[in-house]
C-alpha cells in the first residue's frame, strides 16, 4: 500500500533529511534557552523520517536506521533513567538537577540534557514504532492477497 | 549500612555471574554478606547494650518526608542479627542441598533479594521504607515458594501466599497513611514517643484494624493461618527461613514495634491476646494431624507466631520479657529443625515421619542435634524453650483479662507441642528400623554446621541464661518497657508454672504414644476442617474470577465507543460533582478579545462540527486537522512558541498515521441507531459544557496563588534555562515527565504487539469481515 512515491518526492525526501535531523539536533540543544526541546526536537526527527520513509519505503528506512525503532524508546528510557542516578553521587535527593561545564569549548552539560535525549528518543523511536507497525500489517495483508 | 542493604541487592543481581565463576561454591561465597553485616552488627553491641539507639540518617524523598533512615536499637539489632546469621546458615546449607540443581543462581538472587529486603525492614526508621521493604519481602517470598515453578502445587501456594500477605499489605498501607495523618509524622521513632496522641485519636481505632490485618496475614494468625503451611511447597532452605527468623516474624516485629505507639489500650489488648491464643492453639492442634514432617513443624511454627503475639497482647513488662526468649529461642530450634527435616528428606527421600524409624545409627549426629532442638521446642530443660514456656505461662497467669480462656488455650498448645517436638524427634530416630525410598546416609558436613550451631546456642542459652539478661534488656526497652531489670535463670524453684510444665508433659507423652489412635480419631474431624478459612479464600478467589468476568463483559467489550461513553460519563461524573457541589460557581461572560482570535475561534467551531457531520473519513479528519491547526495558531497568539510547534507537529504526524490507518478500515457506514446517536450527542454536549465550565471558573477564581510566577521567577536562577516550558519539563517536573515517556514506550509497545498479533491472525487466515474493501 504505501509505495515508493514520485521524483520530486523521492529527490525531496533525500535532500530534507540531513536538513530535517540537523534542524532536529539544534532545537534539542538549545531547547533549555530558546523554543526547542527534547520533544519537539523527537518530533521533528520522526516528521523526517517518516517523509523518508513514505519516499523509499519500509526497507530502505531500517536499512538507514540501522537499529529497530523498539531499541530506539528502551534506549530513550535508559538515558531517563541514568540521569536521575548521578545526583544520589552527590548525596542529594533523586534527580536533583546536576550541571558541569566542559572547559574548553565552553559546553554547559547537564542531567537535563542527558533526560532530553532521552525524552527525543523515546518520541521518535515511539512514532516509528507505530508507523513501521502499522505499514508491515498492510505488508502482511497484501502478501496474502 | 544502606549502601550495605543496597550492594546487597546489586549482588543478588550478579549471582549468576558469580555462580559462572565460581561453580558450586558460590552460596558459602554468598554467605560472606550476611556474616559481614552480622559482624557489623556485633561491633555495635556496646552501643545497643548501653540502651542507646543508633540513628543512621539517609534522605530519599525529602519533600515527602520520606527517608531510608535506619533506626536500630535492642529490637531491630535482634532481629537483624537472626536475620544475618540464620541467613549465613541458610547459605551454607544451600550450598549442599541445592548441590547440582540448575536453577541455583536464580534461587540466590532470589534468596539475597529477600535476606535483603527483610533486613531493610527490621531497620527502617520510616513507614513508607518500611513499607515498600515489607511488599519486598512478599514478592521475593513469592518467588522462593514457588521456586519449583514447573509443580502446580508449589505455583498455587505461592500464589496464595502472595494474595494473602499482599492483601494484608494493602490494608496495612491504609494503617500507615491513617498512623501518620494521626502521629503527625512518618517516623516510627517520633510515632513511638506520642503513644498518647495517637491513643486518644479519633483515627485509632482504624487504624490499629488495619495495622493489625497486616500484621496478622504475614505472621499467619487466625483465620490468615492457612497460607503457611501451604508454603511448605518451597524448597527447605527456604522453609528454614522464613520460618525461623524472617517472612513470618516480620508481623511479629511490626506489632512489637508499634507495642510503645499503640498498644495499651483496651482494643490492643484483647485483639492481640484473644487471636493469638486461638492461633496458638489450632496450630497446635492441626499440626498433630500431619504426618509430612515439614506440615508438622510448620504449624508448629502458626503456634509459636500465636504464642508470640498473645504476649505482645499481654504486654506486661513479664510479658515482654517472655516474648523476646520465645522469639529467640523459637528462632534458634525452629530453624535447626527446619534443617534436619532437609536432611532427613534428602537421606531417606521421603517426608512422612511415620515411615521412618531407628535413623539414629547410621545418622547419629543428625539425631543429637535434632533431639537438643526438639527439646527446645517441647520447652524441657535445660534448653532455652522452656525458660521461653515458663516464662509464657507466667505471664498468662498473671494476665489481666481473659486469663482463664488464655490459659486453657496456652496449655493445651503445650503439650499438643511437646507431641509435635516427639513425634519429630523421636519417630525417625528411634524405635523400629523401617525401609525408606532411598538408603540414609550422614549428612554432609555444610548440611549439619547450620542446625548445629543453632542447636548448640539452645543450650548454651538455656544452661546460662544470664549471657542474655543484656540482650533481652535492650530489647524490652525498645519495646517501651521504661528501664527494664531483667534476670533470667533456668530454675525458679517448685511454682505453677513448673507444675503445668509437669501436667503438659504427662498429657503431651499421653498424645504421643496414642498418637497414630489419635490421628485416625480426629480424621473424623476432616469435614469441619475443609470448611475452615482457607475454604473462605478460595470461594473469594472464585468470585472475584466470577466478578471479573461479569465486569469485563459489560465494561470492556470491546466496543471503543463504549469504553468511550464509559470514560466520558465516570468524568463526567466525578468532575462535574466537585465542580457544581463543592465550589459555588462565579462565572464571568464578558468576552474580551481582537477580531482576528474570534476568528479563529470560529473556526475552530466549524472545524468540529464539520467533523461531526461529515460522511466521509478524510473529511472529518481534515475538519479535525483544521481545529488542531487552529489551536496551535491560538498559543501562537498568546506568545507560547513551545506548545505552538508541539501542536503543529502533533498534527501533522496525526494525520501521517490516521492516513495509514484510514485504509484498512471497512467502507464508512452507519451501524447506530438514530437513540444512540442522541445518546452520544448528549454525552459529548454535556463533557463538552462541563469542561467550557472548568475553564472559565479556573480561570475566574484565584484561590491558590499562581504556580507559574514560581516557575518564571526560579527558571533561571534553579534551572539554569530561559525556556520555562522545557525547564519544567525536564527539571521542575522531571519525575512527571520520566513517567510519561514509560507511558510513551507502553503505547509503542502496545501498538506492536496489538498490530503483530492481528497481522499473524491473518496470516492464520483468519478474516475479518469486510476487511479489504477499501485497499483492495
Amino acid at each position: 500500500m504505501v509505495r515508493s512515491g514520485t521524483l520530486i518526492l523521492n529527490v525531496a525526501a533525500r535532500l530534507l533529511l540531513p536538513l530535517q535531523l540537523l534542524f532536529s539536533v539544534f532545537l534539542l540543544l538549545r531547547g533549555h534557552d530558546e523554543p526547542g526541546g527534547g520533544f519537539i526536537a523527537g518530533l521533528v526527527a520522526s516528521g523526517a523520517f517518516t517523509l523518508y520513509f513514505f519516499a523509499y519505503g519500509r526497507s530502505a528506512l531500517s536499512e538507514m536506521l540501522k537499529v529497530s525503532p523498539r531499541d530506539l524508546v528502551a534506549m530513550g528510557l535508559l538515558f531517563g533513567v541514568l540521569s536521575t542516578l548521578p545526583a544520589w553521587w552527590f548525596g542529594e535527593p533523586f534527580l536533583t538537577a546536576q550541571w558541569w561545564t566542559i572547559p574548553v569549548i565552553g559546553f554547559k552539560a547537564s542531567t537535563p540534557l542527558v533526560f532530553d535525549i532521552g525524552v527525543y528518543l523515546a518520541v521518535v523511536g515511539s512514532v516509528l514504532t507505530a508507523i513501521t507497525a502499522l505499514v508491515d500489517t498492510d505488508h502482511a495483508t497484501e502478501s496474502r492477497d | 549500612m544502606q549502601l550495605a542493604i543496597l550492594a546487597g541487592f546489586i549482588l543478588a543481581g550478579l549471582a549468576p555471574l558469580f555462580h559462572h565463576w565460581l561453580g558450586a561454591r558460590t552460596p558459602l561465597v554468598m554467605a560472606m554478606l550476611p556474616a559481614g553485616i552480622a559482624a557489623w552488627l556485633l561491633a555495635q553491641w556496646p552501643v545497643i547494650a548501653a540502651g542507646d539507639t543508633l540513628l543512621l540518617e539517609w534522605a530519599w524523598v525529602p519533600g515527602l518526608d520520606i527517608t531510608l533512615t535506619f533506626l536500630i536499637d535492642g529490637l531491630a539489632w535482634l532481629f537483624a542479627m537472626l536475620i544475618t546469621v540464620i541467613g549465613a546458615l541458610i547459605l551454607v546449607y544451600t550450598g549442599e542441598y541445592l548441590k547440582g540443581e540448575r536453577d541455583l543462581p536464580r534461587f540466590l538472587v532470589v534468596i539475597i533479594a529477600f535476606m535483603m529486603s527483610m533486613l531493610g525492614l527490621v531497620l527502617a526508621d520510616n513507614l513508607v521504607a518500611l513499607f515498600v521493604f515489607w511488599e519486598l519481602t512478599s514478592i521475593t517470598s513469592y518467588l522462593l515458594i514457588g521456586f519449583h515453578h514447573t509443580d502446580p502445587v508449589a505455583r498455587k501456594s505461592a500464589q496464595q501466599g502472595l494474595f494473602v500477605t499482599v492483601g494484608g499489605g494493602l490494608a496495612l498501607l491504609a494503617g500507615f497513611v491513617m498512623l501518620a495523618q494521626a502521629g503527625d509524622s512518618w517516623s516510627l521513632s517520633v510515632l513511638n514517643e506520642r503513644g498518647a496522641q495517637l491513643v486518644g485519636h479519633d483515627l485509632y481505632t482504624p487504624l490499629l484494624v488495619c495495622v493489625l490485618i497486616g500484621a496478622f496475614t504475614k505472621s499467619a494468625q487466625f483465620p490468615f493461618h492457612f497460607w503457611l503451611p501451604n508454603a511448605m511447597a518451597a524448597p527447605t532452605p527456604v522453609s528454614a527461613y522464613l520460618h525461623s527468623a524472617t517472612m513470618v516474624k516480620a508481623g511479629i516485629y511490626l506489632m512489637a514495634r508499634l507495642h510503645p505507639a499503640l498498644g495499651g489500650t483496651g482494643l490492643w489488648e484483647t485483639t492481640l491476646s484473644l487471636v493469638g491464643a486461638l492461633t496458638m492453639a489450632t496450630g497446635a492442634f492441626l499440626a498433630i494431624r500431619h504426618t509430612n514432617i515439614k506440615k508438622l513443624l510448620a504449624y508448629s511454627t502458626v503456634m509459636a507466631l500465636g504464642t508470640l503475639t498473645m504476649l505482645l497482647g499481654i504486654g506486661t513488662e513479664g510479658a515482654l520479657v517472655a516474648f523476646v526468649t520465645f522469639l529467640l529461642a523459637h528462632s534458634l530450634y525452629k530453624g535447626a529443625l527446619f534443617m534436619v527435616a532437609g536432611i532427613l528428606d534428602h537421606a531417606t527421600g521421603t517426608k512422612d515421619v511415620s515411615a521412618m524409624g531407628g535413623l539414629r545409627r547410621v545418622m547419629p549426629k543428625t539425631a543429637v542435634v535434632a533431639c537438643i532442638a526438639s527439646l527446645s521446642l517441647a520447652g524441657m530443660p535445660p534448653l532455652l524453650g522452656f525458660l521461653g514456656k515458663e516464662l509464657m505461662l507466667k505471664s498468662v497467669l498473671a494476665a489481666d483479662h481473659h486469663g482463664g480462656l488464655m490459659l486453657l488455650l496456652a496449655f493445651t498448645g503445650a503439650f499438643l507441642t511437646l507431641a509435635v517436638a516427639a513425634v519429630v524427634s523421636l519417630r525417625p530416630f528411634f524405635g523400629q528400623r523401617r525401609d525408606t525410598p532411598e538408603t540414609p546416609h550422614e549428612a554432609p558436613v555444610g548440611m549439619l554446621v547450620g542446625p548445629a550451631l543453632l542447636a548448640a546456642l539452645s543450650l548454651l542459652f538455656g544452661l546460662a541464661p544470664g549471657t542474655l539478661d543484656a540482650l533481652v534488656e535492650a530489647t524490652v526497652n525498645g519495646l517501651g518497657a521504661v528501664d527494664p531489670d531483667v534476670h533470667l535463670t533456668l530454675w525458679h524453684g517448685i511454682n505453677l508454672p513448673l507444675l503445668l510444665s509437669v501436667a503438659s508433659l504427662v498429657l503431651g507423652a499421653l498424645v504421643f504414644r496414642h498418637w497414630d489412635a489419635v490421628r485416625h480419631r480426629l480424621a473424623y474431624l476432616d469435614p469441619v476442617i475443609r470448611h475452615g478459612p482457607e475454604r473462605g479464600y478460595e470461594m473469594l478467589m472464585a468470585g472475584m474470577v466470577y466478578v471479573a468476568e461479569w465486569q469485563t463483559r459489560i465494561l470492556q467489550n470491546g466496543h471503543v465507543r463504549n469504553y468511550l461513553v464509559m470514560t466520558l460519563l465516570v468524568l463526567l461524573g466525578l468532575v462535574g460533582h466537585a465542580l457544581l457541589i463543592r465550589h459555588p460557581l462565579e462565572i464571568d461572560f464578558s468576552v474580551d478579545a481582537y477580531f482576528h482570535e474570534m476568528v479563529v475561534a470560529g473556526l475552530m467551531v466549524a472545524g468540529a462540527l464539520t467533523a461531526c457531520v461529515m460522511r466521509s473519513r478524510l473529511a472529518a479528519v481534515a475538519a479535525v486537522g483544521i481545529m488542531g491547526f487552529s489551536i496551535a495558531l491560538i498559543f501562537v497568539l498568546f506568545s507560547a512558541p513551545d506548545l505552538a510547534i508541539t501542536q503543529l507537529l502533533v498534527e501533522t504526524l496525526t494525520v501521517v498515521l490516521l492516513v495509514l490507518v484510514l485504509f484498512r478500515l471497512p467502507r464508512f457506514a452507519t451501524l447506530s441507531t438514530p437513540l444512540e446517536r442522541w445518546r452520544d450527542l448528549a454525552v459529548a454536549g454535556s463533557f463538552g459544557t462541563l469542561m467550557t465550565l472548568l475553564m472559565l471558573s479556573v480561570l475566574n477564581g484565584q484561590r491558590l496563588p499562581r504556580i507559574s510566577d514560581y516557575m518564571v521567577a526560579n527558571s533561571q536562577p534553579l534551572g539554569h534555562g530561559h525556556n520555562i516550558v522545557n525547564v519544567i519539563l525536564v527539571d521542575f517536573r522531571a519525575l512527571d515527565t520520566l513517567g510519561e515517556i514509560f507511558v510513551l514506550a507502553l503505547a509503542a509497545v502496545g501498538v506492536h504487539a496489538m498490530l503483530r498479533f492481528h497481522a499473524a491472525e491473518y496470516d492464520a487466515g483468519y478474516d475479518l469481515a469486510g476487511g479489504r474493501d477499501d485497499n483492495g
